[in-house]
């Protein structure tokens, strides 16, 4: 057995590094390893990236056919001869948004690549708590398996929103459903206790355990989004977790924190909720935005336009996303005069994303662009997210929100964001990072045919639903042909159906994709998209603790077609500096003690 | 049906909010096109051929500045148009002191409109009510006492630009005023339950006139259908 | 045996890069962090419920016990210091004075507890719950509602600190911070006096407000 003994800078012993083999138990399941732990989100989110698909598809084709029987039947209690009932589609809707939000986006974005690429983009062996990292995982999986179980148990799953507004959510005479509210508030909870522990990992990861040289703003930008995501995990998860448990109190023990009829307050809830709900929605989309800079950044051979502009415009969304939570309750009754305080705050978020957009752009301009299967997905992502975020401000305007609110128009704006944004940036680090992750390249050709249907599939999906919205369509209906003014939309959103049904089929492809290559697929080298960052310069996949002797960092992570190097258009981070007559390489193995 | 624009609006301040809808649509338009059209650009302009290398440089700080500080002015022109409408439809003092005043109390899975009755007073003995279709005078402002008894419902009429929770226990007064006699169609826009899709009503407003008359009708009958909104248990699905 | 973690648990004098903490105790305070919004959460809650329903909350002498608590907020701010005398007795490598000293604190947090086991029990025969039903005390179930939920957690948190105390004591008792490495009881003495800070704003805006 071989130790090396990793320092940091000031010469701190932190972990030993151990090369000799563990149990297939200690190495595969209860891991300490950062990065089986993130390969463990990764296929457990992915998972939940199914079902969550996949109850979208019944809720699509309920919107398409209403009251028209499943070719399948789903049980006498939820689709009694195949027809969908109403509580079930409630069902449907609360479950879709919970599962896609906590446990395929945020556990993608989060659990997966904070935990794999923090310590390999900082040059640390491993996180600073790994076996509170392995605690974090396996709480997530009790989470899991409560959600699924919800939909099994009498009265079926949580019926109230993912927002699970109270009364409806405290009080099971009113939304029909019993146990099922309860397992959904359990479930976040453990969930939620699992996100803290994640968050503190990666807070004390990022600010102790970077490699020599690696300077705050020598880091990645991943890294930069990660950290700045952890923070806001760190201080928005347990404020949903005590409202969670305000919830679950009133459902089982009798308190009445948001019942009105002896003394509570519901709107209490929003606002908790929302307080919590605000931030989570940019820890839903800044990590994205992190794994697009580095792949346009890799993609266009270019540095990172306004390095220290993207830092700055993460950070103002991500203390901004504290003072725009009452957005979301602009019809809920508040004061107009605190409405309009939140409109302007609301109004002044989309700046900093719009400095960012710019910046990818300009990241863009004048770059020698290779589109790789990221750079694809990178760039759908700033189209989209384009979208996403203009279709924002008609919501953050007060008076067309009066409008437009909890109508198709909020849908099709977050869908924008969550799956146009989240999804394709998601899409985009997979497939940069797979061959980093299990030392294989993905099908190229099969990933671009994926890509071109989903960017397609997601468009005819998602776009019609702004005119839906502009045109009354609320949210969350099971049958909108009961309104006379809306039924004519019924042939819009049968389009949108068989759009909807052809965008999951595509995802099938990716699937199978990305197993197929996990046995066959064409061995990766440790650096297949020239880039610069200190994950390339280890073994795809990377041994266990990762660098065979702590990387020393000499400049930042985007220096693409530097002038100092003619002979490529890379530059690692852990290089020398080049002097003339120097041989290339030379850093490799600079510090070995 | 025109899936581009909103339904046309039949409210006085109705036509104020399409005006910024409409405003933010064409900023919005033109940045995606200025947004898209640079994207598409420069991948067929900056596309990868043999030998070529990309400009090595690291920011402008005047591009920053600019890009800064152009979207904060459109966002807050926007913002400052938009408090403008906002206060006229929301804020208590523009309310109009000659308002004819409802109650609407939702539940689940319907609406229940009190009327003042004789006494033009509402919470008194005379007040009739009504249930899903709610009768008022057109080119009068209209105020709704909007309670639940339940669980949050939202009260939304799409052609007149009018949405407001429904939050039991709490109190809600908002206002209105039709241009055109007609019948609108009244939604619930909040989750509240299994029938929340089919909790929908009417508004039938009439020329002042004819609301009068129907007014009087009500209030012959008024003994017999006497009682304000029905506040007895029964919102259990 | 040398797990990364357990490595990395070495004394402070070596710290970590970056903030020159040592990556148990900046876990400590980033975990920290995380409480004092959880709690933050559980008592603007109740600020904001007691402010929106006065007539929910009666003055607190006349349900609660106020000199039975107050006399438990001594026993746990005595608990924080024993827990600083542990502390320095493990920084001057006085290995009994750990013993001694981290079990006082677990005597005095388990006699808070026992306090606080205690109180509830009577004000539950007194019609005090945290549910509508069978509420009888002056003022409204809100107030049960409140009070329970939030003294409750609080209580968790010290059942929680007095088994990880105990977990520290059996490691003491193995000769764990006898040789200068009291990074194990700096952590658990941050975790403590957090409690304890909360209990004293949970003790002056319930009991005292």
């Amino acid at each position: 057995m071989t130790t090396a003994v990793v320092t940091g800078p000031g010469g701190a012993v932190q972990h030993p590094v151990h090369h000799d083999e563990p149990s297939f138990v200690r190495k595969y399941i209860f891991s300490t390893d950062h990065k089986v732990i993130g390969i463990q989100f990764l296929f457990m989110s992915l998972l939940f990236l199914v079902i969550g698909g996949a109850l979208a598809m019944l809720m699509r084709y309920q919107l398409a056919w209403p009251g028209e029987p499943l070719p399948m039947g789903l049980g006498e209690t939820r689709a009694p001869g195949g027809i969908i009932l109403p509580e079930f589609y409630n069902s449907l809707v609360t479950m879709h948004g919970t599962i896609m939000v906590f446990f395929a986006i945020m556990p993608l974005l989060v659990g997966v690549f904070a935990n794999y690429l923090i310590p390999l983009q900082i040059g640390a062996p491993d996180m600073a708590f790994p076996r509170i990292n392995m605690l974090s995982f396996w709480l997530a999986v009790p989470a899991g398996i409560l959600i699924v179980a919800s939909f099994f148990v009498i009265g079926g799953a949580a019926g109230a929103g993912w927002t699970a507004y109270a009364p409806l959510s405290a009080v099971s005479e009113y939304s029909g459903v019993q146990a099922g509210q309860n397992l959904w508030n359990i479930s976040l909870i453990i969930l939620g206790f699992s996100s803290i522990l994640g968050a503190l990992n990666y807070i004390t990861t990022v600010i102790n355990m970077r490699a020599p040289g690696m300077t705050w703003f020598r880091m990645p930008l991943p890294v930069w989004a990660l950290f700045i995501t952890a923070i806001l995990i760190l201080l928005a998860v347990p404020v949903l977790t005590g409202a969670l448990i305000m919830l679950l109190f009133d459902n089982v023990l009798g308190t009445t924190f948001f019942l009105p009829a002896s003394g509570g307050e519901p709107l209490l809830w929003q606002h908790l909720f929302w307080f919590f709900g605000h931030p989570e929605v940019y820890i839903l989309i800044l990590p994205a935005m992190g794994f697009v800079s580095e792949i346009i950044a890799n993609g266009s051979r270019k540095p990172v336009f306004g390095y220290p502009a993207m830092v700055i415009a993460i950070a103002s969304i991500a203390i901004l996303g504290w003072l725009v939570w009452g957005h979301h309750m602009f019809q809920s009754g508040m004061n107009p005069m605190l409405g309009s305080i939140f409109m302007g705050t609301t109004m002044v978020i989309a700046v900093p994303s719009a400095i960012k957009v710019f910046n990818w752009l300009a990241t863009m301009w004048k770059g020698d662009l290779h589109f790789h299967v990221p750079m694809l997905h990178a760039i759908s992502f700033v189209a989209l997210f384009v979208v996403g975020g203009l279709s924002g401000v008609f919501l953050a305007s007060t008076p067309v929100d009066i409008y437009l609110h909890d109508t198709y128009f909020v849908v099709a704006h977050l869908h924008y964001v969550l799956f146009g944004g989240s999804l394709f940036g998601i899409f985009a680090a997979i497939t940069y990072w797979y061959p980093k992750m299990f030392g294989r390249m993905m099908n190229e050709t099969v990933n671009r045919i994926h890509w071109l249907l989903t960017f397609i599939g997601f468009n005819a999906v998602f776009f019609p639903m702004h005119m839906l919205g502009s045109a009354g369509m609320m949210r969350r209906l099971y049958d909108y042909t009961e309104y006379p003014h809306l039924e004519p939309l019924q042939e819009t959103n049968i389009f949108m159906t068989w759009a909807a049904f052809a965008l999951f089929a595509a995802q099938l492809l990716f699937a199978v994709n990305f197993i197929w290559c996990l046995f066959r697929g064409r061995r990766a080298d440790p650096n297949p998209w020239n880039a610069n960052s200190l994950e390339w310069t280890t073994p795809s996949p990377p041994p266990h603790g990762n660098f065979p002797a702590t990387p020393v960092v000499h400049r930042g992570p985007y220096e693409y077609s530097s002038p100092d190097v003619a002979d490529r258009d890379w530059y690692p981070q852990d290089e020398l500096p080049r002097v003339v007559g120097a041989p290339a390489h030379a850093a490799e193995t600079e510090v070995r003690r | 049906m025109n899936f581009w624009t909103l339904p046309e609006s039949f409210s006085t301040f109705g036509d104020d909010i399409d005006a910024i809808f409409l405003t933010i649509t064409w900023v919005t338009v033109a940045i995606f096109f200025i947004v898209e059209v640079a994207l598409v650009w420069f991948i067929v302009k900056y596309r990868h051929r043999e030998g070529q290398r990309a400009l090595h440089i690291h920011g402008s700080m005047r591009a920053e500045l600019i890009w800064t500080a152009v979207p904060f002015l459109i966002v807050m022109m926007i913002a400052v148009q938009s408090a403008g409408v906002w206060f006229d439809a929301r804020f208590p003092g523009r309310i109009p002191e000659n308002a004819y005043e409802i109650a609407v109390r939702a539940k689940q899975f319907e609406w229940t409109a009190t009327y003042p009755g004789a006494d033009d007073e509402l919470g008194t003995e005379d007040d009739f009510t009504s249930r899903n279709v709610i009768h008022l005078p057109a080119d009068t402002p209209v105020v709704v006492h909007l309670t639940a008894e339940d669980v949050i419902h939202s009260f939304f009429v799409p052609e007149l630009r009018v949405k407001q929770d429904a939050v039991p226990g709490m109190a809600q007064r908002i206002w209105f005023e039709m241009t055109e006699p007609g019948e609108y169609v009244l939604g619930c826009a909040e989750l509240c339950g299994l029938g929340h899709y089919r909790m929908k009503g009417r508004i039938m407003a009439y020329t002042n006139d004819d609301f009068m008359r129907w007014d009087l009708e009500q209030r012959r009958p008024a003994v017999a259908v006497a009682g304000t909104a029905s506040t007895e248990a029964g919102g259990a699905p | 045996m040398s797990t990364p973690a357990s490595l990395s648990m070495l004394p402070p004098v070596d710290a970590a890069p970056g903030i020159r903490v040592y990556n148990q105790k900046l876990g400590m305070w980033v975990f920290l962090l995380s409480e004092i919004m959880f709690f933050t959460s559980l008592i603007g809650s109740y600020i904001i419920l007691r402010s929106a329903h006065p007539e929910a909350y009666p003055t607190p002498g006349s349900v609660l016990n106020i000199p039975l608590t107050a006399f438990n907020t001594f026993v746990l701010i005595c608990s924080s210091v024993t827990m600083v005398k542990a502390f320095a007795a493990a920084e001057v490598r006085d290995a009994r004075g750990i013993r001694v000293w981290l079990l006082a604190t677990i005597g005095l947090g388990a006699f808070f507890l026992g306090v606080q086991a205690f109180e509830y029990w009577k004000l539950l025969g007194h019609g005090f719950g945290p549910s509508v039903a069978g509420y009888t005390a002056a003022g409204g179930p809100l107030y049960g509602s409140t009070f329970y939920t939030m003294t409750g957690f609080h209580g968790a948190h010290v059942f929680l600190g007095v088994v990880a105390l105990c977990f520290t004591l059996f490691r003491a008792t193995r000769g764990a911070y006898d040789h200068g490495d009291y990074g194990g009881i700096e952590v658990m003495g941050l975790y403590w006096h957090f409690v304890d800070l909360v209990w004293i704003i949970l003790f002056t805006i319930v009991y005292l407000m």
